[in-house]
């Protein structure tokens, strides 16, 4: 029987596109529109993959063996009570209503619990606590904006469908499509690359135009200037989205700090005394400094290029602060280009849940947040936590290698709907559904903007969704804990009569003496 | 002249292709040619005296790991490497985090050397040289 669904969502990035047109046929998805390559890879392909988990499996004699999922929620909940410190970390492709669960479980086990945020956009939280931010849904810059900057992110690989759904190549209320005119640029390139090759045909000594001194960055085009929407690229290197860009402008590795610090400057009509900063020079960022003031509605989007970079939060800042000075002489808006589907959720349900978005502590009774002591990878490294329950992550393949060497001295639980990377290293390993495939729920666009998630095929038999097996996982942890008091109290009474016989012994020891 | 090591500075990132193959799965060959690679400056692939698809060995401080390198034809990049996100570029990133959580992911100086003896490790056989399960 076929069936199709209209505006299902995609599960892949922050976009949340959910736009998607879904063929099913027997409860297979055969067929799928308007998605991005990668949601093609995972939802006709990836989902239905020979590396899906469809039984729980536990570790013994170092091999993964499949097991009841009974077995499989007791080994699990008994490592997490007998751990001193275990850590709760991913969260960040569950649906909220899973998270929401996971503060709850992390509670009651006094653990940590932190999300993949501490190793995207964390500094972004951190910087965005420090200075506030700026910014706009993604359907106000889809219609209004006429500037769009994307820096140090690449979203044609990252974010598919981010330039075609709300920047450049979209139709918006006010502001017209780019495409054509990219298009046109291509043809004009392609014309170029045929005169250059008829030129060496016709072996004219072909003399290139000399390049600037600084090499890496040309002038801005005067295209820059046109009405209608322009995009500005800053990266390290020419990526596919910089290709796209009206002006494409590199920068040196580690100098973004640097490039706000005198684009700031320049906003607010200072003189620079140096003639190139972070690799460009400073005529190029007067003129961008111009087109950004020039603007009617400018949106700046930053990637992990900032984050991941030296300086890593001061570098948001600085965007933040860029963001701020601009406003005082025309509309601009900064927004992160959030990775997971639903890393946003995970800050927001934390924080409606806690006061606090990620690096949460819960081993005093209360919640405590302190980035670079409760991330995760910080625990990690300092060898702090004796147990890790990692779920809707791939730290396996994301961490770094002396963090995860120290997470595999220790218990490890997964819950995972495939065999990524952690799925392989796990003791316990879970089955899981594909979250907005074969589960419904909520998830937070990277705007924070809730979504609800559809469900359009039944998941495996036996298969539950992440959200029972965390609530399984927790009841079972109260119900241990309730015996481990209850084994306690009566080890203390026992304790007591037996302590009484020794009193009377010390006293007739001492007439004895 | 050919160079035995080049020291440049390690960018990681998301590509489209390692995108699709982490979707596809992680065991599959997809993600294998798309994440076990590193991308250089066509200028730095010569002056390494290599041609594109050779095996390449990437050490950092934190470690070291063989992959194929390949041209970056889209713009200059010289004097950097780029390694897309996933289990090879992260056996060459550091676990420090400044005290922000945030690890050494890019923009530290590596070395990337010839290894034409050297084979590319699958998936698995990473996990087990790197965490022995």
């Amino acid at each position: 029987m076929t069936k199709v669904f209209n505006s299902v969502v995609c599960t892949i990035c922050g976009c949340l596109c959910d736009d998607l047109e879904v063929t099913v046929e027997n409860n297979e998805i055969v067929k799928m529109k308007n998605g991005c390559a990668v949601c093609e890879a995972k939802m006709v392909h990836g989902y239905k993959s020979e590396e899906r988990i469809l039984k729980p499996h536990v570790r013994k004699d170092g091999k993964l063996v499949p097991v009841t999922m009974d077995e499989a929620i007791h080994k699990a909940a008994q490592i997490l009570t007998d751990a001193k410190y275990p850590l709760l970390f991913g969260w960040t492709s569950s649906a909220s209503e899973t998270q929401h669960v996971g503060v709850e479980l992390a509670e009651e086990l006094g653990s940590a619990l932190d999300n993949c945020c501490s190793v995207c956009h964390g500094p972004s939280v951190m910087a965005t606590q420090e200075i506030g931010i700026p910014t706009a849904t993604l359907g106000q810059i889809r219609h209004r904006a006429d500037l769009i900057v994307y820096w140090a992110c690449n979203p044609w690989s990252s974010h598919p469908r981010h330039v075609e759904r709300y920047t450049a190549f979209t139709d918006g209320r006010f502001e017209k499509s780019e495409f054509k005119d990219y298009v046109q640029k291509l043809k004009a390139k392609s014309g170029q690359k045929k005169v250059a090759a008829a030129i060496r045909r016709t072996r004219v000594r072909y003399q290139p135009p000399p390049r600037p001194q600084t090499a890496l960055v040309e002038a801005p085009p005067q295209t820059l200037a046109k009405d209608g929407r322009r995009m500005v690229v800053f990266d390290v290197m020419k990526t596919m989205t910089a290709e796209v860009a009206d002006y494409f402008v590199q920068v040196e590795p580690n100098r973004d700090y640097e490039i706000f610090g005198a684009l700031r400057c320049l906003v607010n009509d200072q003189e620079l005394d140096v003639d190139t900063v972070g690799g460009v020079p400073v005529d190029y960022l007067k003129e961008i400094a111009d087109v950004m003031v020039n603007a009617e509605f400018g949106a700046i989007f930053f990637g992990l290029g900032l984050t991941q970079s030296v300086g890593r939060f001061r570098n948001v800042e600085l965007a933040i602060a860029l963001t701020r000075d601009l406003n005082r002489k025309t509309k601009f808006v900064v927004s992160p280009m959030r990775g997971h589907f639903n890393v946003t959720g995970a800050n927001t349900v934390f924080a409606w849940q806690t006061g606090y978005p990620f690096a949460l502590d819960f081993s005093q009774g209360y919640p405590q947040y302190n980035p670079g002591e409760f991330t995760a990878i910080d625990l990690l490294r300092r060898g702090d936590n004796d147990a890790t329950l990692v779920i809707s992550a791939d730290p396996g393949a994301h961490f770094p290698k002396g963090a995860m060497q120290n997470m595999v001295k220790h218990p490890l639980i997964t819950i995972n709907p495939d065999w990524n990377a952690i799925s392989r290293l796990g003791d316990v390993v879970f089955p899981t559904q594909w979250c907005g495939i074969e589960q419904g729920g909520t998830a937070y666009r990277m705007d924070s903007v809730a979504i609800t998630l559809k469900k359009v095929v039944e998941a495996p038999k036996g298969v539950p969704s992440d959200e029972e097996i965390v609530k399984r996982i927790l009841e079972e942890v109260k119900v241990i804990k309730a015996n481990k008091a209850e084994k306690e109290d009566t080890g203390k009474q026992v304790l007591q009569e037996t302590a009484a016989p020794k009193k009377r012994g010390s006293k007739t020891l001492k007439k004895e003496l | 002249m050919v160079e035995q090591k080049l020291r440049v500075t390690l960018i990681t990132g998301r590509t489209i292709e390692q995108g699709v193959g982490k979707e596809m799965g992680k065991g599959s060959p997809e993600y294998f040619d798309s994440a076990a690679v590193c991308f250089l400056d066509p200028v730095d692939i010569k002056r390494l005296g290599l041609k594109s698809g050779a095996n390449v060995k990437v050490t950092s401080p934190y470690g070291s790991v063989i992959v194929k390198a390949k041209r970056y034809t889209r713009g200059t990049m010289s004097g950097m490497v780029f390694m897309p996100c996933g289990l090879w570029a992260n056996s060459v990133c550091g676990s420090n985090t400044d005290s922000i959580g945030m690890p050494t992911f890019r923009g530290f100086t590596v070395e990337v050397e010839p290894a034409p003896d050297m084979p590319v490790l699958t998936l698995d056989e990473l996990l087990k040289q790197e965490f022995g399960k």
